[in-house]
């Protein structure tokens, strides 16, 4: 489904990422874990084609979507729940949801995708009109989720979902990510979480200074005694 | 002594009205780019001459011309901006602001070069006379510019708040990053924008045009008013725009009568002083930051 | 004050604290050179020009002062210039005061109004676009001031008898406006020039940098934004007399328009905003420019300002920071080291 190719990332004068290459299958959930300022947001900003890279690829589907506007990545169908929500706040629940169905396909399957974004997150239809920036954090994050559910996304990548939530939201939110899995959608979970996010994934990443350290099927990076004890303080 | 104080009131509701429009279109712009245009004056003049132009060589009246003068003003105001004013979106506002006043020279100069300095006008058959209503005489166009502008504001309501396009850029001025990631392409919106507040300007140029002369420099005259009007209202507010080019618009007339026309700006300099000093957020403007 | 101000004001002037280059010093004296000898060798014709050069680069790097260094962007200092004007001109025709005192009596008239709008500004803290527009709603409040006081000469302004006295600051012949146009140009950026290596212009450069920063570390930032503003506001009402003994007739439609206060941006942005001889090489490039489309277009009135307007537009857009950012920019290309993490924090 994606693959990212030895990429490098700049960022004015300095060298963020320097050589990352992952692979995502279809259908796949993969994490991605690592410290603050490891490169993991440069990373997904440049997938999202926020950013330029330096060098590399970064493929959807075979195909090239490097030099791509973030318009037409989301078109392909690779749409990205950036960390801090990035909401519209004095816009209601509702009409943040029909945002992220801006794009021409996705607005056509507008109804119905509304429907099943409800269906999944019940919270969020009794708050349909109210403005998103009155809402709780937790409840912000669903409306993100919500948004992003609504571009019909192929691969859904998820940069720090959990951050700034309760222990208990926290599980409740990655209880839906699994459910977005299950549902058949691609999943890149991006988190600072490493315990959570490894155990719900099928393989892992570990990302450090710009480069990936450490890769496999999570439940043996789990196991892994070196990241037990630079992440899990084991 | 009641009839001509009740006189300014009406003319200044009346003349607020198209302000208010003019202003709606600077609001716009700031509220999504945070730029100042001081191009629009002269992009209201540009509306005048659209409009003369196809009165004076096709005869079209200029209420019917709105259509027209709308379809030009967001063409001329797209392009505007995707070639001048998104190189440099980002940069200091001294730059921006000398660039729209650039701009603002190009197009005033280009109507002198194109049209001279000698007035224009535009007379309309049945328009000329004054509506007599228990002493108090309502000019006709005046009484229909404040009908199209109660129109024009409910059309612009409606784009910004019912349509996709309209949430976009709402969107796109409050959370860039969030907005792109939609696979909203910020500059395009940004154009679109500034395309729709220059139509407003142009709009009201078209009924500006068969109140008074018309001449390239005309619109300079109107250039602070709606600086003063947009912040009043809340910079990136409509109704607040709307409400506060009632206000000056009323006070304006009121002061004139009080004071004579030329020192009737000056209380309206002061309103804005006050304004930006006590309450830079405007009529209804809620503490932010 | 501690380390870590030192370190920041270091960090925020960065690479405006050089001392000259050797090609520039050379520049620097030729023009200076030239320009004294240009009553020998030029028409009148030409000194014009050179007077308007000089006369705009002055009042370019008055705003530069206040809003290039400081970061407080104004754009009403027509205030001041026509402030200056006005002082010194009605002190003369009305008292037969000299306008070399009239010139002082101007500075302290516009040092006074300047404190006035800074106060009110700052006080309510006033940024950005929002200080620009409150200092342009200034200058209109003094163009309707002028344009409506009897006192004032009203609409009709005020005009100065010619005669040959230089205690009245009227020359014989264009030489002495070059000499005084050179001189006032000489101080001021003099002054800039060492302004910038001072502890004050330092921190107005934090300020503009950024303000919360600066004053998280101690430093009083309303008194620099205060400094900056009166000190610009007294030496652009100089501006004013000069444009008044020079050409004998002001009016509010002269003097308080926003014509006035572009003349002073206009230089600043072209050769780069809060450097010292940016605004001297923006006058350099604008003015016989604008000189220049006026004779070429003469014959079709105002396609001399669309040239004008277009020139500016493309500036503006393809160099962001002036000639002298433009300079730089090849210099640093030039002197390209490799890719190190520590390579921006060298000195």
């Amino acid at each position: 489904m994606l693959s990212v190719e030895d990429l490098y990332v700049n960022y004015g004068t300095l060298r963020i990422i320097q050589g990352v290459s992952m692979k995502i299958e279809d259908g796949e959930m993969i994490s991605l874990v690592g410290s603050n300022g490891a490169g993991k947001t440069t990373l997904l900003k440049t997938i999202s084609g926020l950013k330029k890279p330096e060098s590399g690829k970064i493929l959807l589907d075979g195909e090239d979507i490097s030099a791509l506007s973030p318009d037409r990545i989301v078109a392909r169908g690779l749409v990205q729940i950036p960390e801090g929500r990035k909401l519209f706040p004095q816009m209601t629940v509702q009409e943040n949801l029909e945002l992220g169905s801006y794009l021409k396909e996705a607005k056509k399957k507008r109804k119905e995708t509304l429907a099943y974004v409800y269906e999944m997150l019940p919270d969020l239809k009794k708050k349909a009109a109210m403005p998103a920036g009155s809402l709780s954090g937790g409840q912000q994050q669903m409306v993100a989720i919500g948004r992003g559910l609504m571009a019909c996304p192929k691969i859904l990548i998820f940069d720090e979902p959990s951050i700034g939530l309760s222990p208990l939201l926290t599980d409740i939110m990655f209880e839906i990510i699994r459910k977005i899995k299950d549902s058949g959608t691609t999943v890149m979970l991006v988190e600072q979480n490493v315990q959570n996010a490894l155990k719900m994934a099928d393989r892992g990443y570990v990302l450090e200074q710009g480069r990936i350290a450490m890769e496999g099927r999570a439940a043996d990076l789990l196991e892994n005694e070196e990241l037990k004890k630079s992440y899990l303080g084991i | 002594m009641a009839i001509p104080i009740l006189q300014s009131l009406f003319d200044g509701i009346l003349m607020g009205g198209v302000y208010a429009l003019a202003a709606l279109g600077v609001s716009l712009i700031f509220g999504v780019m945070k730029i100042t245009n001081f191009a629009h004056g002269a992009l209201i003049t540009v509306g005048m001459f659209v409009t003369y132009e196809l009165y004076a060589a096709l005869h079209v009246n200029p209420y019917v011309s709105l259509p027209i003068v709308i379809a030009f003003m967001f063409a001329l105001g797209f392009v505007i901006q995707r070639v001048t004013i998104n190189p440099i979106i980002n940069a200091p506002s001294h730059n921006q602001l000398l660039l729209t006043q650039g701009l603002s020279i190009v197009l005033e100069n280009l109507l002198l070069v194109m049209f001279t300095a000698n007035y224009k006008s535009i007379t309309l058959k049945g328009f000329d006379q004054a509506i007599n209503i228990g002493g108090i005489a309502i000019n006709k166009p005046k009484l229909i510019a404040f009908g199209i502008v109660v129109a024009a504001s409910f059309f612009v309501y409606i784009l910004l708040n019912r349509t996709d396009t309209g949430h976009a850029i709402s969107a796109t001025s409050v959370q860039r990053e969030g907005a792109t990631l939609m696979g909203i392409r910020v500059e395009r919106i940004n154009a679109i924008a500034f395309g729709i507040g220059v139509a407003c300007a142009g709009v009201a140029g078209t009924l500006l045009a068969p109140m008074q002369y018309i001449s390239p420099t005309v619109g300079e005259g109107f250039q602070l008013k709606c600086f003063i009007i947009a912040v009043f209202g809340g910079l990136g507010n409509i109704w607040g725009a709307v409400a506060a080019g009632l206000i000056i618009g009323v006070v304006e007339s009121m002061a004139s009568l009080a004071l004579g026309g030329s020192w009737s700006e000056m209380v309206i300099y002061l309103i804005f002083i006050l304004v930006l000093l006590f309450k830079p957020t405007g009529l209804f403007g809620r503490k932010t930051r | 004050m501690s380390n870590i101000t030192g370190d920041f004001l270091k960090r925020a002037v960065g690479r405006k604290n050089k001392g000259m280059s050797v090609p520039g010093i050379l520049l620097l004296t030729a023009a200076t050179v030239f320009v004294i000898i240009s009553p020998q060798i030029l028409s009148n014709y030409r000194l014009n020009l050179i007077i308007t050069i000089l006369r705009i680069a002055y009042l370019a790097q008055c705003w530069n002062l206040m809003s290039g260094y400081c970061g407080q962007f104004s754009f009403g200092h027509a205030a001041f210039f026509g402030i200056g004007a006005y002082t010194s001109s009605l002190l003369y025709t009305e008292l037969g005061v000299t306008p070399w005192i009239g010139m002082l009596a101007g500075m302290a008239a516009a040092g006074v109004i300047g404190s006035i709008i800074g106060v009110l500004s700052f006080v309510y803290n006033l940024k950005g676009d929002y200080f620009a527009l409150v200092t342009l709603a200034f200058a209109e409040i003094f163009r309707v001031i002028a344009r409506n006081t009897p006192f004032l000469k009203a609409a009709q302004g005020v005009s100065i008898t010619y005669k040959k006295d230089w205690t009245q600051m009227q020359f014989s012949g264009k030489a002495g406006f070059v000499y005084f146009g050179l001189i006032l140009l000489a101080l001021i950026t003099l002054f800039l020039y060492i302004l910038q290596r001072t502890r004050t212009g330092q921190y107005f450069i934090a300020i503009r940098e950024n303000e919360d920063a600066a004053r998280a570390l101690g430093i009083n930032t309303f008194r620099y934004k205060m400094t900056a503003l009166v000190l610009s506001a007294m030496f652009t009402a100089v501006a004013g007399t000069f444009y008044a003994q020079y050409y004998l007739h002001i009016d509010p439609e002269i003097v308080f328009i926003s014509e006035v206060s572009v003349d002073a941006i206009i230089p600043c942005i072209l050769g780069g905003v809060g450097t010292v001889f940016g605004p001297i090489i923006g006058a350099c490039i604008i003015e016989p420019v604008s000189e220049f489309t006026n004779v070429h277009f003469a014959s079709l009135p105002g396609m001399n300002m669309v040239t004008y307007g277009l020139i500016l537009v493309i500036v503006i857009i393809a160099l962001p920071n002036g000639v002298v950012g433009l300079a730089d920019r090849i210099r640093e290309k030039r002197a390209r080291r490799p890719l190190s993490p520590n390579a921006t924090e060298g000195v």
